[in-house]
Order: C-alpha cells, then sequence, then structure tokens
C-alpha cells in the first residue's frame, strides 16, 4: 500500500514539474513569437535609423530610443559596477557579523523590495530638482544605480561565498595579502556568477519605465550629452501604447527591444565563458 | 642543533572550546616530524597555529609561544605575509586555483612581487622538478590545474608552495583524498624535500607516520600525549594511551 503510494506519489509530482516547466515555456514562446511575428514584419533600415517623429500617428523609426537606451545602460553600469561589487565584498569578506551589518543587509533586501516608481520620485527630487541635473540620461541613471545596487550586491555576494575557502587558504598560506587573495582568486572564480548578476541589472534597465519616465522626461530628440533629456526603447514603447494610435509601432519595438536583450545576453554570456576558460587554461 | 620550531605552553581556544592545552614540542631542521591522533585530536589545530592559519578563524584565541628560528610568530611586530612566505602550507583536499597549471605554480612569485626578480618560466620548471610532476605536465603547462587527478593536483599544490622557497612546509593529512599509488609518491617527494625543508605533516594514518618521520607526536584531546623518535614511539611507547592508539585499540 504504502509503496504503491509512494511510487504514484513520485508519478504524480513528476508530471507536475514537467507540466509547470512545460507552461512555462508556451507561456514565453507565446509571448515572444506573439511579439515577433507582429512586430518583425514592421522592422525595416528607416524604422531603425529615423528618429521618432511625435504626434498621434507615432510617425518615424526608434534611432534616438536606441542610442538613448546604450547610454543609459552603459552610464548605469558604469557607475553600478564599482560600488555594487565593493559591497559585496565588504559583506562577504570584511564585514564582521554585528548588529551593523545585519542592518546593512536587512537594508538592501528591504530596497530590493522597493517598487521602482518609489525610487524615481526619489530620483526625482534628489537628482531632477536638487542637483539640477534636470531630466536627463544622468538622473536616469543614478536613479537606476540607486534601484539596481541591492539586485547587484545581493548576486555578487551568493557568487563570491560561493568561492571555496581552500581557494583563500591556498592563496594566503602562499604568502598573499588578503586584498591579493580576494582580487587575483576570490574575485575571478566569482566572475561567472557576478557576469549573471549584471546581465539581470541591463535586463532590468532595459524594461524599466516608472523610474525613468519621472527622470528622463521623454524627449525623442537625439541625446548629445549625459545631460539630454531621452527616452529609452521601453519608455519609447510606452509612450507608443498610451498616446498614439501606431499598435504595429509599439510592436515594432517591442521586437526590436527583445532582440537587444537576446542579443546582450549572448554577447555577455559568451564573454564569462571565455574568460572562465581562460582561466582554466583553456582546457 | 637548534630547533627549526620551538612551542611553548601553546593553549589554543575557539569560543569557549579549550583546543589545544599547554603544547610545547621541538621540531629539528631538515627532517619529518608527523602529528598523529584520532579525529579532534587537535593536531590539525596546532598545524595551523604554526603559520598562523588559525588568524583567520574568527572567534580563535593563542596563549603561548611559537618560535620560528629563535623568533616568536605571535610578536605584534611579525608579518603574517613573510612567516607564510617562510612557512609554507599543503591541506588535505588537493586545492590547486581555476587557472592554468602554470599560473597556479607562478601565483606565489607574483604575489610576492617576485616576478621580475626571477625567470618565472625556470621557477615553474624547478619547482615542477622538484615536485616529481614535471615530466607528467611539461607540455601541458597552460592546461587547466583542475584537469590533472587528485594525486597530480596534490603534487602541484607541493610545487606551488616550493616555489616560494619557503623553509618549512606544514602538510594537513596531504594524503586522505589520494590513492595508495599517489600516497607512495607524496611519501617519496617528502624524503628528497628534507634535504631542503624541514616538514612536519599531519596524519592519522600510523603506517604513514612510521614510513615517513623521524620524530612523531601523539595527540589526545588537546594534550600532546608524548613525543619522540618515531622508532620509539611506534616500538616503546611509554605512555599508556599512546601503546592503546597506535597499537589499534581506539581511534
Amino acid at each position: 500500500m504504502s509503496k504503491m503510494s509512494a511510487k504514484s506519489t513520485q508519478k504524480l509530482a513528476k508530471a507536475f514539474i514537467w507540466g509547470s516547466g512545460f507552461i512555462t515555456v508556451i507561456i514565453l514562446f507565446l509571448i515572444i513569437g506573439y511579439v515577433l511575428a507582429r512586430g518583425l514584419p514592421q522592422i525595416s533600415l528607416s524604422f531603425l535609423f529615423t528618429a521618432p517623429q511625435g504626434g498621434l500617428s507615432g510617425e518615424g523609426g526608434i534611432s534616438t530610443a536606441i542610442v538613448t537606451t546604450i547610454y543609459l545602460v552603459a552610464l548605469t553600469i558604469a557607475i553600478l559596477i564599482v560600488p555594487g561589487i565593493g559591497a559585496a565584498i565588504y559583506l562577504t569578506e570584511y564585514a564582521k557579523d554585528n548588529w551593523l551589518t545585519s542592518i546593512i543587509r536587512y537594508g538592501v533586501d528591504t530596497l530590493a523590495g522597493v517598487p521602482s516608481i518609489v525610487f524615481g520620485l526619489f530620483g526625482f527630487v534628489i537628482f531632477v530638482t536638487v542637483l539640477h541635473f534636470n531630466f536627463s540620461i544622468l538622473s536616469g541613471a543614478l536613479t537606476l544605480v540607486c534601484l539596481l545596487l541591492p539586485t547587484l550586491i545581493r548576486t555578487s555576494e551568493e557568487a563570491i561565498k560561493a568561492v571555496p575557502r581552500s581557494h583563500r587558504e591556498a592563496a594566503l598560506a602562499l604568502g598573499s595579502t588578503k586584498w591579493q587573495a580576494i582580487w587575483h582568486v576570490v574575485l575571478p572564480a566569482a566572475l561567472p556568477g557576478i557576469v549573471t548578476g549584471i546581465i539581470i541589472c541591463i535586463g532590468r534597465i532595459l524594461g524599466e519605465t516608472a523610474c525613468l519616465y519621472v527622470t528622463m522626461g521623454g524627449s525623442s530628440a537625439m541625446p548629445t550629452s549625459l545631460l539630454s533629456g531621452g527616452r529609452t526603447l521601453a519608455l519609447h514603447l510606452f509612450y507608443l501604447a498610451t498616446e498614439t494610435n501606431a499598435f504595429e509601432k509599439a510592436m515594432a519595438t517591442a521586437a526590436v527591444l527583445i532582440i537587444v536583450i537576446l542579443v546582450i545576453n549572448t554577447i555577455i554570456n559568451w564573454l564569462s565563458h571565455r574568460f572562465q576558460a581562460r582561466m582554466h587554461g583553456g582546457a | 642543533m637548534d630547533p627549526k620550531i620551538e612551542t611553548k605552553h601553546v593553549n589554543f581556544y575557539y569560543g569557549s572550546v579549550h583546543c589545544l592545552k599547554d603544547v610545547s614540542l621541538q621540531i629539528k631542521e631538515h627532517e619529518i616530524t608527523a602529528l598523529i591522533g584520532p579525529s579532534g585530536c587537535g593536531k590539525s589545530t596546532f598545524l595551523r597555529t604554526l603559520n598562523r592559519m588559525n588568524d583567520i578563524i574568527p572567534g580563535a584565541r593563542i596563549e603561548g609561544e611559537v618560535l620560528l628560528d629563535k623568533q616568536n610568530i605571535y610578536e605584534r611586530s611579525l608579518d603574517v605575509v613573510e612567516l607564510r612566505k617562510r612557512v609554507g602550507m599543503v591541506f588535505q583536499q588537493p586545492n590547486p586555483f581555476p587557472k592554468s597549471i602554470f599560473e597556479n605554480i607562478a601565483f606565489g612569485p607574483k604575489m610576492l612581487g617576485l616576478s621580475r626578480k626571477l625567470n618565472l618560466d625556470e621557477v615553474v620548471e624547478k619547482s615542477l622538478r622538484a615536485a616529481a610532476l614535471w615530466g607528467e605536465v611539461k607540455d601541458n603547462l597552460n592546461k587547466s590545474a583542475l584537469a590533472l587527478s587528485g594525486g597530480q593536483q596534490q603534487r602541484l599544490c607541493i610545487a606551488r608552495v616550493l616555489a616560494v622557497e619557503p623553509e618549512v612546509i606544514l602538510m594537513d593529512e596531504p594524503c586522505s583524498a589520494l590513492d595508495p599509488a599517489s600516497t607512495l609518491k607524496i611519501e617519496e617527494l617528502m624524503q628528497d624535500l628534507t634535504k631542503n625543508y624541514t616538514i612536519v605533516i599531519v596524519t592519522h594514518n600510523m603506517l604513514q607516520a612510521a614510513r615517513v618521520s623521524e620524530w612523531t607526536g601523539f595527540f589526545l584531546l588537546g594534550e600532546m600525549i608524548e613525543y619522540g623518535k618515531t622508532v620509539d614511539i611506534f616500538s616503546r611507547p611509554k605512555d599508556k594511551r599512546t601503546e592503546d592508539y597506535i597499537t589499534g585499540r581506539f581511534g
């Protein structure tokens, strides 16, 4: 009796897990497939290389949105990396387990759960108004840094923690300093995990709209400096969907967005594998 | 001859646990000293006090003196990095870095800032030869160290220590993860190394201690029960507990 039930439970669990995986994949393909099917035919060179014209009809292309997106991702990640990974190193390698670090951890976890529009309002007050960066790529990037720091700190922390203690001990026993052990042994070994964290952050930058809506304005002009306002692809998509009747253009923009995300993920994965292969002596 | 290392009344605490109780012994230069005893007797902890590897464990505290060439290594003014360069360590599990064979050996000299003065190619070859690994890997120096077998990895770890030219090598059960053939190779290697190095090995393999060492210390529950020439310890132990252990009555 009990044997039978254990076996059938096993079968049931297997079916359930299979089903869950299957449904996830189906939903994923349905969404991506639908967007690509509707959007891809609309994409042309002129769509990619002309600026949006604005207006109710949503005429024009998405060139400025592409450029703004690239600027914003590059700037945000550039500002984010050092404090994000630095804080993770501090928390894992240097901080003692006391009330201060538990407050920091608690704060990091709480911030990770705050809705992005709250960060947007914060960014609007601090960066746009008080610091006079106005609606700009810089304001948007700084706001995103605040939004994404917890994510990067947490993922990097996990990656660093996963490096076996034996690596650290081996390095120290060879007469290296603590920092040398971290820099030359721990961080390279943790790199794939850290890169995963950065990919997650890039994905969120590409998808973010609410907090950029209130910090970057939404100008459709070509950005000329980091203090120019602008709209990312996602923000442009939001405008197209809410303020125009150019549904096909919105779909085309969404298709481009998806392709960009796929390309970026692929490139970064490839870089990370190459780096790992080098670390492992090309084996 | 003066001892290479001498410990005087070493007590070690981990939190409120008293792990080492008043351990005093002398380690002779260019000889192999084995520390034996059942699991949890404090032999590994003692070994790690000799290059201050216990420093990195939070809550650890030590009393007493550990003298290396008559200088107390727990003195405030002492540079731990300099100490660990002089007293190298090989661990229980082979722990090569996830880097190439070459980079593993070159790591120590590079970290110590010696790579400009030394020819790294020569250092790597010399170290691998000394660790009896050169013949097996000389054509694959850029291959991952992780692709080597367990025994090769452990010899690589020994070579990595040799590359920084320490005076003392501490080995913490270096063969416990290895097969008999690899173990034999490491034991032969240890004999060769005594020409230039002083070796302290922790092992729970009594036969190994008897085979390789000149001196043996028997640890039990944090105390060093007996210390002397290996032949004496194994043929006519003075303490009943030592006798019980080496005759296999417990442990």
